[in-house]
């Protein structure tokens, strides 16, 4: 799974753009690498370029300018039908008018494969969605989530090197769609096939993915592994779109290396550690985790700074106590502890110091209004 | 199929099933099956009452008059109601037997009293349907025999003309005598009856309804064909068109039915005739000479462009309705699995589009085949149809009865045409928009 230089990548995008109007980018300058048995995933809120990235990629869009390769072969010009690339749809886009049997055989059909060898085939691939029960059924005899087992199949059934899926759990369930998370990242663990998975869902990404593309307004924001996006964002817009976010905006007080010193809107000072931040006076955003923020002094670093927080409202969720602050003028600071014996219990309107390590607090670039965080 | 695959929904049928068991009644103790029909019985009415205008409106312009016409192609008194004594003796005397006296006698009294009735022209004509040339027979010896003949009959009427001694004529009295007979649907197929009464083929001179008919089908699938070549890729543009090209596309597809149909044919006529705007294009071009200049109207080719024309919209609704429902990323999936586009749209795409296109074939069929208008007017000889014979015979022979029985033939055929559509593709696969 490791990153792979441009040589030896298997998929890679090379300065990537695509414009649909001539007027507007809708893909701006894309960079990316993909190793081989690679499971990546394209993560962004909708109309972030997802999609047009993943049809370029399987050559139902053209790309306005760069270049794709695949397998050192670049393939700008070669037709979807000779890319040899498997797909999953959204909508699963299994053929109304054939039996589960007749949409797998088709690409082995088309692909001139005698019959011996297609059944035994389509078998085989029904069996690895455990679906072998159903070739006879019509798609619309099929629930959702067999549905979507079928759409597997066809696209691994003529053992391609490389799956693409665009949100292919978008419309099951969530019990069913954790289910078939599991199942996917098991095939594809099996099979050593490499998959670009793409969707909204970040939990989704998060469990799945080898490595996540965040996507915004048609720019890769970071491209890491989940833990690595999740603990050490890169800019806002990763640190609101991933998990849980507090997001304190201030002013840079002092920068010593890696450490910098925050004032906040209320004068207030905290600790951070610097990502994307170069000088003094640089207007910033603090990133925090809500399960990363303390307020019992023993639980604090000695020299950690502290700030005045006022208790809004508790939400008792089982596990954890999710606590509502009013910190330096934000209304939504979001404080989670767990639910241990003998967990201090807070009430609305107390008044506590809250402080965190200065290196779970991030110094990121400042909001803009246009990146809402979600969640 | 949804039940097997939900074990929920199998154990709330079985509870909703017909259990024998204690009889329900509701809380007064009246049964609740009564109870239940009762209050249905109430909504059942008012529905019953709103669709009765539509029912009576149908069954005024529809049901009636396609009834009478029924009717008209197996009935026709015109001989027997105004010949009542001879229609008597061949109703006494089999088939075969040679006129005796009292026949003669009959057809006498009967001549007198027709022509004193003013009736004999009804009669003449009943039988010139028949046979040509009788009407005037009929009406020439109603004059001589309005102040009564002189028995022996016989010699009397043949006296009137010599004619009436052909076995043929009375065999076609004989036929006419009787109010109800199959004999206009045995013309409408070219049969007709000899003198034993035995079903033959009509002199070849007179056999024109059957190559009419095969003229008819033959000309409506070719019409239908071209609608669909015409139309396929019409009805695909517009499916796929961004909203206001395919509005302004869809404007043309209809344009056909906002112009007035002379202004259609009119146009038709300065582009298709011999002096007209395409052979001189061609002629111009050098692709035919001067004296080779194409007939394209007044003749079959005429009449298929013409209707092609007019039915195009048929074709082309049907199979739009169908096609703006179909996914897009069916034909990616097909071309990801690996087809190329042509397959993918013979695989994946056409197939989808049938229920759109039996829907249109079907109707541009029915109505090229009922078609009369315009094969009247651009026609000429060669693309009359069928339903231009019944316009002659409903207008100028004024034979309703042979127009009844063309035209419940027609009907047939278009019933059993959609018969055979419904057990090969289904009725409920029908997509009409
Ligand atoms: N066929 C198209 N024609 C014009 N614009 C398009 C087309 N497909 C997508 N877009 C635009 O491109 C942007 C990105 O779309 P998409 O790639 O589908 O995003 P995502 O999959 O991340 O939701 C959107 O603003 C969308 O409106
Ligand atoms: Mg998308």
């Amino acid at each position: 799974m490791s990153r792979t230089s441009a040589d030896d990548a298997f998929v890679v995008f090379d300065r990537v753009q695509k414009s649909y109007d001539g007027q507007s980018l809708v893909v701006k300058d894309l960079n990316l690498q993909i190793g081989k048995g690679e499971f990546m995933t394209m993560l962004g809120p909708s109309g972030s370029g997802k999609t047009t990235c993943l049809m370029m990629l399987a050559g139902f869009e053209t790309a306005t300018h760069g270049e794709i390769r695949l397998d050192g072969r670049n393939i700008n010009d070669v037709p979807p039908h000779k890319r040899g690339i498997g797909m999953v749809f959204q909508n699963y886009a299994l053929f109304p008018h054939m039996t589960v049997g007749e949409n797998l055989s088709f690409p082995l059909e088309v692909r001139g494969m005698g019959k011996v060898e297609r059944e035994s085939r389509i078998m085989r691939a029904l069996d690895m969605v455990q679906m072998g029960k159903f070739r006879n059924r019509r798609p619309a005899q099929l629930s959702g989530g067999q549905q979507q087992r079928i759409a597997l199949a066809r696209a691994l059934v003529f053992d391609p090197k490389l799956v693409l899926m665009d949100e292919p759990l978008g419309a099951l369930d969530k019990q069913l769609r954790e289910h078939m998370q599991f199942e996917i990242k098991a095939l594809h663990e099996r099979l050593g096939i490499t998959v670009v998975y793409v969707t909204h869902d970040q939990g989704e990404a998060l469990t799945m993915s080898d490595r996540i593309a965040v996507f915004n307004d048609g720019r890769i924001q970071q491209l890491a592994p989940p833990a690595t996006l999740y603990e050490a964002p890169e800019n806002s817009f990763v640190a609101g779109f991933i998990g849980e976010n507090n997001a304190l905006p201030g002013v840079i007080e002092k920068l010593d290396g890696d450490n910098a010193l925050v004032r906040l809107a209320n004068g207030a000072l905290i600790d951070a550690t610097a990502v994307n931040i170069r000088e003094n006076g640089q207007p910033t955003t603090v990133s925090i985790r809500p399960e990363r923020v303390e307020f019992k002094p023993e639980m604090m670093p000695p020299d950690a700074h502290t700030i005045d927080a006022e208790v809004r409202d508790v939400v008792y969720m089982g596990d954890i106590l999710r606590t509502r602050l009013r910190v330096a003028g934000s209304d939504d600071f979001v404080m989670k502890c767990r639910n241990t014996l003998g967990q201090t219990r807070l009430s609305p309107g107390q008044q506590i110091k809250i402080g965190w390590h200065p290196r779970d607090a991030r110094a990121l670039d400042p909001v803009t209004t246009q990146q809402g965080s979600v969640n | 199929m949804s039940q097997a695959l939900d074990p929920h929904a199998a154990t709330v049928a079985k509870a909703a099933g017909v259990e024998p068991g204690p009889r329900l009644t509701t809380a007064d103790g009246r049964p609740l099956t009564r109870a239940l029909a009762r209050s249905s019985r109430k909504a059942r009415r008012r529905a019953f009452l709103l669709v009765l205008p539509l029912l009576l409106f149908i069954l005024i312009t529809f049901v009636v008059p396609i009834g009478q016409m029924l009717q008209r192609s197996v009935k026709n008194d015109g001989f027997s109601a105004n010949m009542p004594q001879i229609s008597a003796w061949f109703a006494e005397n089999p088939r075969g037997t040679e006129p005796d006296e009292a026949a003669w006698a009959a057809l006498a009294a009967d001549l007198q009293q027709a022509a004193r009735d003013r009736t004999i022209g009804i009669v003449g004509t009943r039988i010139n349907y028949d046979m040509a040339g009788t009407r005037s027979l009929f009406t020439s010896a109603g004059r001589q025999a309005r102040n009564g003949l002189e028995p022996p009959y016989r010699d009397a009427i043949l006296d009137i003309d010599a004619r009436w001694e052909s076995p043929a004529l009375w065999s076609i009295m004989r036929e006419a005598s009787s109010a109800y007979t199959a004999n206009f649907y045995l013309a409408a197929l070219d049969r007709t009856r000899n003198t034993q009464g035995d079903i033959v083929m009509a002199p070849s001179e007179r056999q024109v309804y059957i190559m009419l008919f095969q003229r008819t089908f033959v000309m409506s699938a070719v019409i239908t064909f071209m609608t669909f070549l015409l139309g396929f890729p019409v009805a695909h543009l517009l499916a796929t068109l961004p909203l206001r090209k395919s509005n302004l596309l869809m404007i043309f597809v209809l344009l056909p039915f906002w112009t007035s149909l002379l202004v259609r044919t009119t146009s038709w006529m300065v582009l298709l005739q011999q002096q007209g705007v395409i052979n001189d294009i061609l002629v111009w071009l050098g692709i035919i000479g001067t004296g080779q200049r194409l007939q394209m109207i007044y003749n079959q080719t005429g009449t298929i462009i013409a209707m092609t024309h007019i039915l195009l919209p048929f074709m082309i609704l049907p199979l739009y309705s169908v096609m703006r429902t179909i996914n897009p990323s069916y034909v990616r999936a097909a071309r990801s699995l690996g087809a190329t586009s042509w397959t993918a749209f013979r695989r994946i795409y056409f197939p989808q589009t049938l229920p759109g296109l039996g829907a249109g074939a079907l109707l541009v069929f029915i109505l090229a085949v009922g078609y009369y208008i315009t094969p009247a007017l651009v026609g000429g000889s060669s693309g009359q149809l069928i339903s231009n014979m019944i316009a002659m015979h409903m207008m100028q022979t004024l034979n309703w009865s042979m127009a009844a029985a063309l035209a419940a033939l027609l009907l047939a055929s278009v019933l059993l045409l959609y018969w055979v559509y419904d057990r090969l593709v289904g009725i409920d696969n029908l997509k009409l928009g």
